[in-house]
């Protein structure tokens, strides 16, 4: 539904140029991960046991910079949004198998990277079988294109639009709420 | 189109200013101690970094498609017909874009910073998993590569992995990433704890 968009948008940009600003991007997105520390095994399996909540605050640091940045640029028309679609039962079942596959593995497709660059070679058999499900996955999309992924599909849905509201409002209300929520995680923390 | 000058010299700005404003380097590089850089300091440069990625190469940031691609990559090397006859490769050619090179440069990125971190730990088997299921590297690599399958299955059906829906789309307010990353971490913290503390 985007792709069309996409395609047009991304002429502007030289292939070769966008190949070479993937890069960068990366190289800047790895060193951000390791130096948060959410490259290490214990620390990515610290917030699923919940002893540990560096991934929490990173995360929702990130989204909120970025909500408001993103959000910014698009109302200045400088950016175009990318919304994935709400497909609830293909999100639901998705997530909850890359659930098990995160603590089985113990890192996520970035910061799986990451932490190979960082030295940890269980990574590598990480990375392969990442690869080896992508294939899988690719070999049962046509099935799961014509069933799961067509129940509750919603196509581009978002928050505001589920509760009615405009999307800087809601932003407005949002904010201050993911705050509150890393405030709390902080206070919860050291106060023993 | 003034303000298209600015705002690169503004993300310009911001990268330089961030090395100052990070904390001292840790020096263990398996001490379960605090992160090198403040994770607030680090989510926020995410966030900036969205931002950048947003302007400059219009696509959000995330890194299981990458994997896809690279898988079909091999794919059509091994199987070319068969590898092209699957939907999900007339949808995404295999070939390498802007993702695999995000992947592949956050590699190098994340050595840069252990490296400059004395933090590069160089092992086959992380500390805390050694002191629950021991030092079989062939156990861990054989539990690391089915958690990977299941993984990328799960991120293709769900349509992104803890980047394109945990932080891509959540900041852009989607629903079904917000379903997704909550499933990732219901789904997630049960199977840890049944792991290290049944």
């Amino acid at each position: 539904m985007s792709e069309p968009n996409k395609s047009t948008t991304n002429e502007k940009v030289r292939p070769i140029t966008q190949l070479v600003l993937g890069a960068v991007f990366g190289i800047a997105f790895g060193f951000l991960l390791q130096k948060g520390g959410v490259a290490k095994y214990h620390i990515l399996m610290g917030v699923l046991l919940l002893e540990d909540f560096t991934v929490i605050k990173v995360m929702l640091s990130a989204i909120i910079v970025g909500m408001i940045g993103v959000f910014s640029l698009h109302r200045m028309g400088l950016v175009q949004l990318h919304l994935k679609p709400t497909r609830y039962a293909a999100n639901i079942l998705g997530g909850l198998l890359f659930g098990v596959g995160f603590a089985l593995l113990g890192y996520c497709p970035g910061t799986g990277a990451a932490a190979l660059g960082q030295g940890n070679y269980d990574a590598v058999s990480g990375v392969l079988g990442l690869m080896v499900g992508s294939y899988l996955y690719a070999e049962a999309s046509l099935v799961l294109s014509k069933s799961v992924e067509k129940w509750g599909d919603r196509g581009q849905l978002t928050l505001p639009n589920l509760v009615g509201l405009p999307t800087l409002t809601f932003v407005l209300g949002f904010v201050p709420l993911l705050a509150a929520v890393l405030w709390a995680i902080e206070r919860a923390g050291s106060g023993g | 189109m003034k303000v298209g000058a600015t705002i690169p010299a503004t993300f310009g700005l911001l990268l330089i200013a961030c090395p100052v404003g990070a904390a001292e380097l840790s020096a263990d590089p398996n001490a379960y101690s605090e992160p090198a850089w403040s994770p607030y300091l680090v989510g926020s440069l995410i966030g900036l970094l969205s931002m950048m990625t947003f302007y400059f190469s219009n696509k959000p940031l995330g890194a299981s498609t990458a994997y896809a691609r690279v898988a079909g990559m091999i794919g059509s090397a091994i199987a070319p017909r068969h590898t092209a006859s699957l939907k999900f490769y007339q949808d995404k050619k295999p070939r390498v874009d802007w993702e695999v090179m995000l992947v592949v440069g956050a590699i190098g990125g994340a050595f840069l910073a252990a490296w400059t971190g004395n933090e590069l730990t160089l092992r086959w088997t992380p500390a805390m998993w050694e002191a629950r299921f021991g030092d079989s590297v062939g156990l861990r690599l054989a539990v690391a590569f089915v958690g990977g399958v299941l993984m990328a299955f799960g991120a293709r059906l769900a349509g992104g992995c803890t980047s394109g829906h945990g932080i891509s789309g959540t900041m852009q307010l989607a629903v079904g990433s917000w379903i997704a990353v909550i499933c990732f971490f219901v789904a997630g913290i049960a199977v840890a704890m049944l792991m290290f503390q049944i």
